[in-house]
């Protein structure tokens, strides 16, 4: 319909017109206040930042759109998760060690997504650019998205078994759950863009693929509906995420020379310090999937080494080199999996969750997968430690490990070209001496041992008295030093840790669906005898 | 595989999360209590940050209110991300068929040259005080403390981006999309003596560190003295040359701040509850506010209302007294 | 525009209903395109550049599409992002 006195018709926008109408411009130049008391964090840093509007964004979300798609994403997963919880979905998985993941997940992964989200409610705040900040609040907003359907998804497991219904209690306190504590508190307490190289760049960009791709579709083969739909919805925020971190990545070498040194720096450094974390995904995925569907060397190869590889050859145009350490994580790509379970099983009556050793269907799949390192360095440690189960002298360990002052995983890894010798180094600051596990985290405290001494070590907390309960007295006759660090933590003894064998979980699973707890060694207890019986009855109605 | 028949008696090992069972008894929890109480690290952190080395990462320090337990602040409209966003979706879908309603039929640009000028003048600034509170609000939700004020905070600010990108909108519906509208309310912010005073305001917040405070005087006192002045005293103004159009765009801000005010009120009403010392803080916060809002405002409401101003002004601080002693405040 | 990179893109999308026309769009477009099946998700590899284009989506799917839609089941993507009204497209811009 015309207008009257107006004539020409309104012009018809396009998506990049539209967003740029509704976002660029909102902002302006402060005259009563100084720029740098409002913005008062993106300096210290020595970053370069000669123009905020050169920023490009690659999705051109306004917040209706936002609100619309992600409305609708919301509307699809909790569909999923109501039919999920009504039809007691957390027993058709493939069988209750699969479970045990999901508490390594709700307990060391879904406070990060809430720091991720603070994280970047601070760069929201604090970036003077229209654009960034708009990005870093979408972002935000997801990273609260991704906790929230985190703990909506897995609230129905933790119901059902053990060690689950603690995780921001043992988020702050249990001693390997600080290995991502500090991960992620180490990119907050940074400045800004550190965080945001740290987070959207080496991280999300370079490494979570590596992580979730795999192992989402690995719930969905194990029967994990719930988890496959939070991950898999959340993996579509999360493409928007790494586009922001390319985005970053391009703005801050485009902007001044003086910002390639930082940012080669920070990739360095948030490549190795993403690596040790997503470590943890290495053995979730080859141990702890009864059904797997890739294992971890093949997920580096194809989502590091190949698509890592494109992505650093599109950067050396701007002087970028592929991360320093990267030919690390490839040399360990066959053992860091195997060493890591090693480390959790000989340490399983102080861990949240339940271990086990490899069935032989299992260790046949390693052989296959690890050609080179199963066979020679680890079966004969698993067959072993098996003999000496069936023994009844299991081993384990009485002490708790040293830990590194940088990633804070034990001391566990071996050198690059020889797996049978700890790799361990130190370093002297102040007058004191800190280990570290590895060159890649030596590398770290040397460039900034004033932050990384204030690390809180949890083995270097119980060994001085630190991680005990109010009213604890630790010079009692009975008094057990190890029994009361796991109260603290809030881990059970005896229920939450231990033999998954024998273990509540696996025997309430036996009960509970008539199918063993580990489908590998047939059933622990006398609940699966009527299982065949049960399936025959019903395939016989069915046919 | 589907589940065995026996499943469908078994009792659960417990109803809800331990932190959750403390707090409400070991009963099945709703979905914004499982996203909202004790979310937020607490203990064992580990490095001093760079920006604040004086304090922790997440540290009640940052604001001189103090509650005895932080997730007393809880949103009465129980927002978790999911009714969140599945509410504003909504919402939007509704305004967008009145933004289609209006452009299909230029209303906003068959007005008089006089009414879109007005328009242009005394609302479409008002998008840079939107951008403006939506930085006030992330600075609440970056620097709060409890994921129960900083998790509503964090969609506060969204909000705020939703509603500085809906008045553009309206600049958008008067100049044919071509943007002029969206330039010339931008040289009134930044330079019309009428909108300088608030323009001064909104700066001095950006300033302001206390998180607490901030949300006080962003989210109870300027608000509540702008939403009605320009959604409803200036709107019927700007009505009388026939533009209901305009009124039906504003009506989405109105019904938004309606349903904000209810998370507003609880925090306060709440915070001032827990002691004689917030009490006085946050009233003293409210008064400072309001004696810098009202005089700010006072230019581009006298520019519109002319010798109906000071009555506008007058009804709008009255209001915002009448709320806050229902609060528990005293001005 | 042409890239002269042959470095793999990816998009990898959830398998479901509402991803088929898309995923037969992409064949379409892209020659060379490499579709990988796994567990509830698609992983489709193209060298240089890959792009997804709205009329292609429409023929398929039979009604009006917005790019925008992908995201909704997208799970994640390798290359630089260009999306516009009638392209997504990823590449990388390496010589």
């Amino acid at each position: 319909m015309a207008a009257e006195g107006n004539a020409k018709p309104a012009k018809k926008l396009n998506l990049k017109e539209n967003y740029a109408l509704l976002t660029r411009g909102l902002g302006w130049e402060p005259s009563y206040e100084k720029k740098e008391d409002i913005f008062r964090n993106v300096d210290f840093e020595g970053v370069v930042i000669h123009d905020w509007d050169k920023w490009e964004d690659p999705f051109r979300l306004t917040m209706d759109a936002y609100w619309k798609y992600q409305g609708e994403k919301e509307r699809k997963l909790y569909a999923i998760v109501d039919a999920f919880q009504q039809h007691n979905g957390q027993f058709n998985v493939t069988d209750a060690r699969y479970v045990q993941a999901l508490k390594v997940f709700i307990n060391g992964i879904t406070e990060l997504e809430y720091d991720s989200h603070r994280g970047f409610n601070m760069l929201a705040r604090e970036f003077p650019g229209v654009g960034p900040r708009i990005a870093a609040q979408m972002q935000s907003l997801d990273e609260l998205r991704h906790a929230t359907t985190q703990i909506h998804t897995i609230s129905q497991y933790a119901k059902y078994f053990t060690g689950m219904n603690e995780f921001p209690y043992q988020f702050d306190r249990v001693w390997y759950l600080s290995i991502p504590k500090s991960f992620f508190e180490d990119a907050v307490t940074s400045g800004p863009f550190e965080f945001i190289v740290a987070i959207s760049f080496a991280f999300e960009y370079v490494l979570t693929n590596l992580a979730f791709m795999p192992w989402m579709s690995g719930a969905a083969f194990n029967g994990d509906m719930a988890t496959v739909s939070f991950g898999f919805s959340a993996q579509s925020d999360e493409a928007r995420h790494m586009t922001l971190g390319i985005e970053v990545i391009k703005f801050l070498l485009e902007q001044d020379p003086a910002n390639v040194p930082l940012v080669q720096k920070w990739i360095d450094k948030w490549f190795w310090r993403g690596y040790r974390l997503l470590s943890l995904l290495a053995t979730m995925m080859d141990y702890m999937l009864p059904k797997r569907v890739m294992a971890w060397n093949e997920a580096w190869e194809i989502y590091y080494e190949q698509n890592g590889g494109a992505l650093f050859a599109d950067l050396a145009r701007y002087g970028i080199k592929p991360p320093k350490r990267a030919p690390e994580t490839i040399a360990e790509k066959g053992h860091v999996a195997h060493q890591m379970w090693s480390v959790f099983y000989a340490n399983r009556d102080a861990v949240g969750f339940q271990m086990w050793l490899p069935s032989d269907e299992e260790m046949a799949w390693m052989s296959e997968k690890y050609p080179d390192t199963f066979d020679q360095y680890y079966r004969p440690r698993y067959e072993y430690w098996k003999a000496q189960e069936a023994a009844g002298t299991p081993f384990k360990n009485s002490t708790l490990p040293q830990l590194c002052q940088v990633c804070q995983w034990p001391c566990l890894f071996t050198e690059s070209g020889d797996p049978t010798t700890l790799s361990l180094r130190e370093s002297e600051y102040q007058g004191q001496t800190f280990h570290m596990c590895s060159d890649g985290c030596k590398d770290i405290f040397d460039d900034t041992p004033e932050k990384y001494v204030h690390a809180w070590l949890p083995v270097h907390q119980i060994y001085q008295g630190n991680c005990f309960l109010p009213g604890v007295d630790p010079t009692a006759p009975d008094f057990n030093p190890m029994v009361e660090a796991l109260r603290y933590m809030g881990i059970k003894p005896g229920v939450d840790n231990g033999d998954f064998k024998g273990s509540a979980d696996a025997t309430n699973w036996e009960k509970w669906t008539s199918r063993p707890a580990n489908i590998h060694e047939g059933a622990y207890t006398d609940a699966v005898r009527d299982t065949a019986s049960t399936a025959d009855v019903t395939a016989r109605k069915a046919g | 595989m589907s589940v065995e028949i026996r499943t469908k008696g078994v009792k659960p090992l417990t109803n809800s999360f331990g932190h959750l069972q403390r707090r409400f008894g070991d009963k099945p929890a709703t979905r914004y209590q499982e996203a909202t109480y004790d979310i937020q690290s607490t203990a064992n952190f580990h490095y001093k940050p760079l920006w604040d080395p004086t304090r922790e990462m997440f540290d009640a320090r940052r604001t001189a209110v103090v509650m005895k337990d932080w997730y007393a602040l809880k949103d009465p409209r129980q927002f978790y991300y999911g009714n969140y966003t599945t509410t504003r979706a909504k919402q939007q879908d509704a305004i967008d068929r009145t933004l289609d309603f209006v452009e299909k039929r230029d209303l906003l640009r068959s007005l008089s040259q006089d009414a879109r000028e007005r328009i242009i003048h005394a609302i479409v600034p008002l998008r840079h005080y939107e951008w403006g509170a939506n930085t006030n609000s992330a600075h609440v939700a970056a620097y709060g403390y409890g994921t129960a004020i900083t998790s509503p905070a964090m969609m506060n600010t969204a909000d705020r981006l939703g509603m500085a990108q809906h008045i553009s909108r309206i600049g958008l519906l008067i100049d044919g999309n071509s943007g002029d509208a969206l330039l010339a309310a931008q040289a009134l912010w930044t330079d019309h003596p009428d909108w300088q005073p608030l323009r001064r305001e909104v700066e001095r917040l950006f300033v302001t560190r206390d998180w607490f405070e901030v949300f006080v005087a962003q989210l109870l006192v300027a608000d509540a003295l702008v939403y009605p002045l320009f959604y409803q005293h200036i709107d019927g103004a700007l009505g009388g040359g026939g533009s209901s159009a305009l009124s039906s765009l504003n009506d989405h801000l109105l019904r938004w701040y309606e349903e904000t005010a209810k998370w507003i009120d609880a925090v306060i009403k709440t915070a001032a509850a827990d002691s004689a010392e917030n009490k006085a803080l946050i009233s003293g916060w409210v008064q400072t506010w309001r004696n810098r809002l009202a005089p700010a405002l006072q230019p581009i409401v006298q520019r519109v209302l002319g010798n109906q101003a000071d009555d506008a002004l007058a009804s709008v601080l009255a209001a915002l007294d009448a709320r806050a002693a229902k609060l528990g405040l005293s001005l | 525009m042409a890239t002269t990179s042959t470095q793999p893109v990816f998009i990898a999308l959830q398998a479901n209903n509402d991803t088929l026309p898309i995923i037969d769009a992409i064949r379409q477009d892209n020659p060379n395109a490499i579709v990988h099946d796994y567990p509830a998700m698609v992983k489709i590899d193209c060298p240089g550049r890959l792009v997804i284009r709205r009329e292609t989506v429409e023929e398929h799917l039979g009604r009006d599409f917005d790019l925008r839609e992908i995201q909704i089941n997208m799970i994640s993507i390798a290359g630089n992002v260009d999306e516009s009204d009638d392209e997504f497209v990823l590449e990388w811009k390496t010589h």
